[in-house]
């Protein structure tokens, strides 16, 4: 790999050493941020801040503008709230900063959080750094390409369909989705909130761990978080895997997967099998239909959150008409980019009166029996296997402009990664090698059991020594 | 296949102007989407509950004890009132809600 910059242990170690001062390092990458403007990964940027001590001192990081940092503008990617000012901290933000991080800036984001390429963005297209003709991926795009770019030591993304490990994988870094719950969505700009979570975008599996360690546990300000104690994520990451059960999808290996993907993620297998783990071949029947009911619950929840965006409180107002319901009506048009409109349309659809049992309850029905294969695949008393892998999405990072006419074909990017949201599981996505014709990052899916991240990094941490 | 008047009405419920282009332009997508979303049908769920909480969590409950909220200052009071674009004092003034 080239060189990647710092990394949260290098950062650390360079600062107690007196190597540079937390001052020295975030001027540092600020300089940089500057001369790779033309990423456009950030929206905005800031200026140094004194902090106290903690476990993450002086590493600069970047946020998804989606997640709220007090006094600081938060678009979430949309012109709808192009001039919003955060109230407070998101719970996430709260404890970096309590651990003594320097936020550098907010990066660029699909709207809202919707799309897989960071084209939806309201402020411009996120471009990849390795290749700048193509996409890097979305909807965490501008914190994957920050990343990548090394124009920060760590980002935080959010995951409702795959946004962080879709965009990791195009990129060619780390990226955790938490198990739901396992994060406090306080202060996350919400898009679907069944399915939403906050997680890392990192250089190594050691720094997602370090990260996990920081932003996980309980909140009182978000009752969908687990009251559950959390342990040390780094606790398995230099832990062999020797027995460990593997399970292969053979679903996650069908039709539309690309060549160059599928031989780097057979690879890959082939390595956790030298290192010791069982690989079973496994089956989860219902994969294909779980795009579709991502297609009714996603819109549907998104339907109602952002119905709080009326031009009333905050945010764009649209000045015409006379009465109140123009304002609503006008703001929305207004505000609202193409495909927000598009998923509000269809979440509204999906809910309205006659179709609510035809969509949205036959959808969380089919959604029970995705939930229904993965806990047969990980059934402890049908031999079932400790993680389940597989490539994070279909193809390496595709051209700008290749699928942003086509909703459906952008949605098709998210196969592998949208079940793993409907069920709520925690998972990674590793660079495991390049495409042996495009030469760009293949990304590498690793799934485990409700609130087990600690066996997802440690698969993952071996996979990385084994690559390297 | 909905019809220009199907997606009339979703705009009206979902509070949103729409250009005569952008109807057409979504009367195709969400058409699209919605056939993909038909192969749905071919799952028995008979006796399948749907599912709403992944995690299995309930109700979570807290003891009924009052704890301070937040006090209001100038800075919150910016923050939270001051961004509406029409205010007076500490109200957001709006326009008619009936028309004249």
């Amino acid at each position: 790999m080239a060189d990647i910059g710092h990394t949260i242990e290098s950062a650390r170690e360079g600062i107690a050493a007196g190597s540079f001062s937390a001052r020295e390092i975030f001027d540092e990458y600020r300089k940089k941020i500057e001369e790779k403007k033309d990423l456009n990964a950030y929206l905005s940027t800031f200026k140094f801040a004194e902090h106290g001590g903690g476990d993450l001192a002086g590493v600069p990081c970047a946020i998804k503008d989606n997640m709220l940092i007090e006094g600081e503008i938060a678009t979430a990617g949309s012109k709808i709230l192009e001039n919003y000012v955060s109230a407070y901290n998101a719970t996430a933000v709260k404890r970096l900063k309590e651990a003594g991080v320097s936020f550098l800036g907010k990066t660029n984001m699909d709207e809202f959080a919707m799309g897989s390429s960071t084209e939806n963005s309201a402020f411009g297209m996120v471009k990849n750094p390795l290749d700048i003709s193509r996409v890097p991926g979305g909807s965490s795009g501008g914190s994957a390409a920050a990343v990548a770019a090394d124009l920060c030591v760590f980002a935080l993304g959010s995951d409702t369909g795959g946004s962080i490990r879709q965009p990791a994988a195009f990129c060619g870094v780390v990226g955790l989705k938490p198990t739901y719950g396992r994060v406090s969505r306080h202060g996350l700009i919400a898009m679907a909130s069944s399915l939403d979570q906050i997680g890392p975008i990192t250089k190594t599996v050691a720094d997602a761990a370090s990260i996990m360690n920081v932003i996980a546990g309980h909140d009182i300000f978000d009752s969908t978080t687990v009251s559950q104690e959390v342990l040390d994520f780094t606790r398995n990451l230099e832990k062999d895997i020797k027995g460990l059960r593997v399970g292969v999808p053979k679903e996650f290996f069908g039709g539309g997967l690309n060549k160059e993907v599928s031989a780097k993620v057979l690879a890959s297998i082939e390595l956790l099998r030298e290192a010791g783990a069982t690989i079973h071949e496994i089956s989860l029947p219902h994969t294909e239909y779980a795009l579709a009911v991502y297609y009714i619950v996603m819109p549907s929840e998104v339907s109602a959150n952002l119905a709080r965006f009326d031009g009333i409180r905050y945010g764009h107002s649209s000045q015409k008409g006379e009465a109140l319901l123009d304002t609503y009506l006008a703001s929305r048009a207004e505000g609202f980019g193409a495909e927000p409109k598009r998923r509000i349309m269809l979440g509204t659809y999906a809910l309205s009166s006659g179709y609510y049992d035809a969509y949205y309850l036959k959808a969380q029905k089919v959604r029970a029996l995705i939930k229904k294969d993965f806990d047969e695949a990980f059934s402890p008393s049908a031999d079932g296997v400790d993680v389940i892998v597989g490539p994070t999405a279909p193809t390496v990072a595709f051209k700008a402009g290749e699928k942003s006419e086509d909703p459906l074909a952008m949605y098709l990017s998210d196969i592998y990664t949208v079940p793993v949201n409907l069920a709520g599981l925690p998972a990674i996505s590793i660079p495991c090698g390049m495409g042996s014709e495009s030469n760009l990052p293949v990304g590498f899916q690793i799934i485990g059991k409700l609130f087990d991240e600690g066996t997802v990094l440690q698969v993952a941490a071996n996979l990385e020594r084994a690559l390297t | 296949m909905l019809s220009d008047k199907d997606v009339q009405h979703i705009a009206t419920l979902a509070r949103i102007k729409l250009t005569s282009q952008e109807e057409e332009k979504f009367k195709k997508d969400l058409s699209s989407i919605l056939d993909y979303i038909e192969t749905l049908k071919r799952v028995d769920t008979e006796r399948v509950a749907p599912l709403y909480q992944i995690t299995g969590l309930e109700n979570a409950l807290r003891p009924d004890e009052p704890r301070p909220s937040f006090t209001m200052d100038e800075k919150l009071d910016r923050l939270l009132i001051g961004q509406a674009p029409d205010v007076r004092g500490h109200f957001v003034k709006v326009k008619p809600v009936l028309r004249k």
